[in-house]
């Protein structure tokens, strides 16, 4: 996309935005044309609402929260979603801005270029609420949203939904409950 | 000024709302050869472009979130973005107002069917007692119908619409036509071996969902997407069930987008013609009629008169009560959920069955009350159901940490939860009630309503009871409690309004000055006025309106076609 339909079509999201019922036609136009530029550029996502540096570093982050979340799409999920909502895309610019000073701070490079070793030893104390310092509260804060919404990625996409062992949404002409699975319950319940 | 279009030929009956209570009206009144004309204020339902029905949440970018992530800020649609409902507890341009210390939310849904394309489809018969609240404790008012009168209806409505259930002969939850329950699902299991424990009751649940082909109809392919909307109409709809064959009769004229505004009346005091606003081309239309059946929705309706306003009654139509808009009620909701060890690791299965716990358990002290007045009912859920946005949210916030460690908790959680909601009782009081907020109007220049609402003790004891009994039944199965809350009573109850469930702001009686409709749901000022919504319920007993319109309004219908053929309206 032109910078100049990308700024016509943000444009008109705004005034759909106010208009109300609108709001969806431009959401679903949003959807349409990352379709569409996605495909126009081999199938590889280009991402919008974060810089190239931010969507890699992103990746990055949610493969280590979810192992396989680049099967589930996530870090395209969340630029997606950030197109729509300034609210969203400022959690995201802003928490990997966090993550990349902190990491200058400790290890003198930023997130995605740090040894494995590095990125687990941040990660380590920002993904825990008790570790709650006015130093990483902040970091604390970005990693439950991004932790949030790879896990909600990676579990609603096909990859995920079968890892998972959904077997359901077939439908079929009789409802049946496995004997095997009443006896494995009853087994290990109170009433055996 | 607007100018107003006036329709020449009068109408035989104008059906304001097509829900539950709008379309069995008018698929009775088709079926008897009555002409209906049905104002319907939002657009016509196409459930195959309109349900999401078997739509995988990768199907959608937002996989569900809304646009813009919406459901991440506490924006997303109630239910979740694939739910049918064409509307919520906020729509765009159509407010409605809490009076100083009161909450209520009032949730709407603009489209053919209402909200019988979304709503839980659960089919309680109201028990004999249930009429005769007064009689039974002293507290509230009687219904001027008994069991007996409204049976032969619930007979009708269950045999037409179809639900699913057993024989079971307990006096709280009167047996009716049912149609084969689907086996219970494992969790399920579970939770009766507990409840027999307990004591308490635990039968096949009594879902409009149908088992076999009827009328037309196929049964029920077990996808667990009932509030999605049905594309095969296998449950109830009022759209697809009543409302789609009744346009078929040829009797039947459908106008959609019509926002009712008032209703007008000539000298004596009769209905002459329904005022509304044609919201496509925003002009106000009048359309001329011999007799009228507000079915809007319970407040909507009591809306409706109270915006009728005439010399001959200034403080709305059909109110000479003054009881238009009291004894309003809604049922009492409470939720816990629990862990179950016994089920970590089982072999998983697909647990979609019918949109609904497959069984239920019914009020059980009705005859050895503990200390609060009225009962309620408890609800089951868990199983492996489809991820969706927010389905580990717990594991997230509870597990915390990362990588493989996280997924196995994800993995180890799944399917391992149960959840009971109770839905009680509440009893009319003077504290709750809506009226015409003389401040605000829509956007159609419609004043709109403002609410007033409070529980009393006799609520939050019952509340209380659930709590009880909800831990009791976890436990008992060797479960744990996961969303206890110590917060004070009043903060765990449901909000007025949030359980869906208003009934009784035009209340039926014997007595035309502490009623609005007499016995067959006519008002007692205005001959050919009709209401087939909730608003006749003299109670809100603990047993989900929704069967209760369907039958009332058939009861209503039969009696109107009838006075119609008399000449009497």
């Amino acid at each position: 996309m032109s910078s100049r339909t990308r700024r016509e079509l943000l444009q008109r999201i705004a005034a759909a935005a106010l208009a109300g019922p609108l709001a969806s036609d431009a959401a679903q136009h949003v959807h349409q044309e990352a379709a569409k530029e996605t495909a126009a550029a081999g199938g590889v996502y280009r991402p919008q609402a974060l810089t190239a540096h931010e969507y890699a570093t992103l990746q990055a982050l949610c493969e280590l929260i979810v192992p396989g979340a680049s099967k589930g799409h996530a870090a395209e999920f969340i630029d997606l979603l950030s197109r729509q909502n300034s609210e969203m895309a400022a959690v995201y610019t802003g928490g990997l801005a966090w993550l990349d000073h902190a990491m200058e701070r400790s290890a003198r490079t930023n997130f995605l270029a740090a040894k494995p070793a590095d990125q687990t030893a941040l990660l380590d104390r920002i993904a825990y609420r008790r570790n709650t310092t006015p130093e990483l509260a902040a970091g604390i804060g970005f990693f439950d949203w991004v932790r949030r919404m790879t896990v909600d990625a990676y579990y609603t996409s096909s990859a995920g939904i079968q890892e998972l062992g959904y077997l359901g949404n077939k439908g079929a002409a009789e409802f049946k409950v496995p004997q095997a699975a009443i006896d494995y319950a009853l087994k290990r319940s109170p009433f055996a | 000024m607007l100018q107003v279009v006036r329709s020449r030929p009068v109408a035989d009956v104008v059906v304001i709302g097509s829900g539950a209570g709008g379309g069995t009206v008018t698929k009775v009144l088709a079926d008897l050869g009555v002409n209906v004309t049905l104002l319907e204020a939002g657009p016509m339902l196409n459930p195959a472009t309109d349900f999401k029905e078997h739509m995988w949440p990768y199907q959608v970018p937002h996989r569900g979130a809304g646009d813009g992530g919406a459901s991440y800020f506490g924006r997303g649609r109630p239910f979740g973005w694939f739910s049918a409902h064409a509307g919520g507890w906020a729509l765009e341009g159509e407010p409605y107002t809490s009076a100083e210390g009161s909450k209520f939310m009032w949730f709407r849904s603009r489209i053919l069917g209402g909200r019988t394309n979304h709503y839980g489809r659960i089919s309680l018969r109201f028990a004999d007692y249930d009429f005769k609240p007064r009689t039974r404790d002293g507290i509230g008012t009687d219904w001027p119908i008994s069991y007996d009168d409204i049976a032969p209806y619930y007979d009708k409505a269950e045999s037409f619409i179809g639900v699913t259930g057993s024989k079971e002969g307990i006096r709280s939850a009167p047996d009716g036509i049912f149609q084969s329950c689907p086996p219970p699902r494992v969790h399920e299991v579970l939770i009766k071996k507990a409840s027999d424990k307990l004591g308490i009751p635990c039968i096949p649940m009594r879902l409009a969902v149908i088992t076999r082909p009827t009328n037309g109809r196929p049964a029920c392919h077990y996808c667990g997407q009932c509030g999605r909307g049905c594309a095969a109409a296998s449950n109830y709809s009022s759209s697809q069930v009543q409302i789609f064959p009744a346009l078929k009769t040829g009797r039947v004229r459908l106008i959609n987008n019509a926002m009712a505004r008032e209703l007008i009346t000539d000298d004596t005091g009769k209905v002459t013609a329904v005022s509304y606003v044609d919201k496509t081309t925003r002009s106000e239309r009048q359309i001329r009629c011999r007799t009228v059946v507000l079915a809007a929705s319970c407040c909507e309706s009591a809306r409706l008169l109270l915006n009728s306003r005439a010399p001959r009654h200034t403080n709305g139509l059909a109110n000479s009560s003054g009881q238009v808009g009291r004894n309003l009620t809604d049922s009492v909701g409470f939720s816990l959920n629990g862990q179950v060890p016994a089920l970590a690791g089982m072999p998983h299965y697909d647990s979609d069955g019918m949109g609904g716990s497959h069984l239920y358990m019914p009020w059980w002290l009705w005859d050895r009350q503990p200390g609060f007045p009225r009962g309620y009912h408890i609800e089951l859920g868990g199983g492996y159901g489809m991820p969706g946005i927010g389905s580990f949210n717990n594991v997230c916030a509870q597990h915390e940490g990362y990588g493989a460690a996280l997924k196995s908790a994800i993995h180890d959680d799944y399917g391992t939860h149960v959840g009971f909601s109770g839905r009680g009782e509440m009893i009319p009081n003077p504290d709750t009630f809506c009226e015409i907020d003389p401040t605000v109007v829509d956007r159609w220049g419609i004043p709109v309503l403002r609410f007033h609402f409070k529980w009393t003790d006799a609520e939050l004891k019952q509340m209380e009871h659930m709590e009880q009994t909800f831990t009791a039944l976890i436990e008992t199965m060797g479960g744990r409690v996961t969303n206890r809350s110590n917060a004070p009573t009043a903060e765990k109850i449901s909000a007025g309004g949030e359980i869906i469930h208003e009934v009784g702001a035009a209340r039926m009686g014997d007595d035309p000055a502490q009623s609005v409709l007499n016995r067959f749901c006519q008002a007692h000022d205005v001959k050919n006025l009709f209401i087939a919504d909730a608003a006749p319920f003299v109670s809100n007993p603990d047993k989900n309106p929704t069967l209760t319109i369907t039958a009332l309004a058939w009861r209503t219908a039969e009696y109107l076609a009838e006075e119609m053929r008399k000449s009497n309206v």
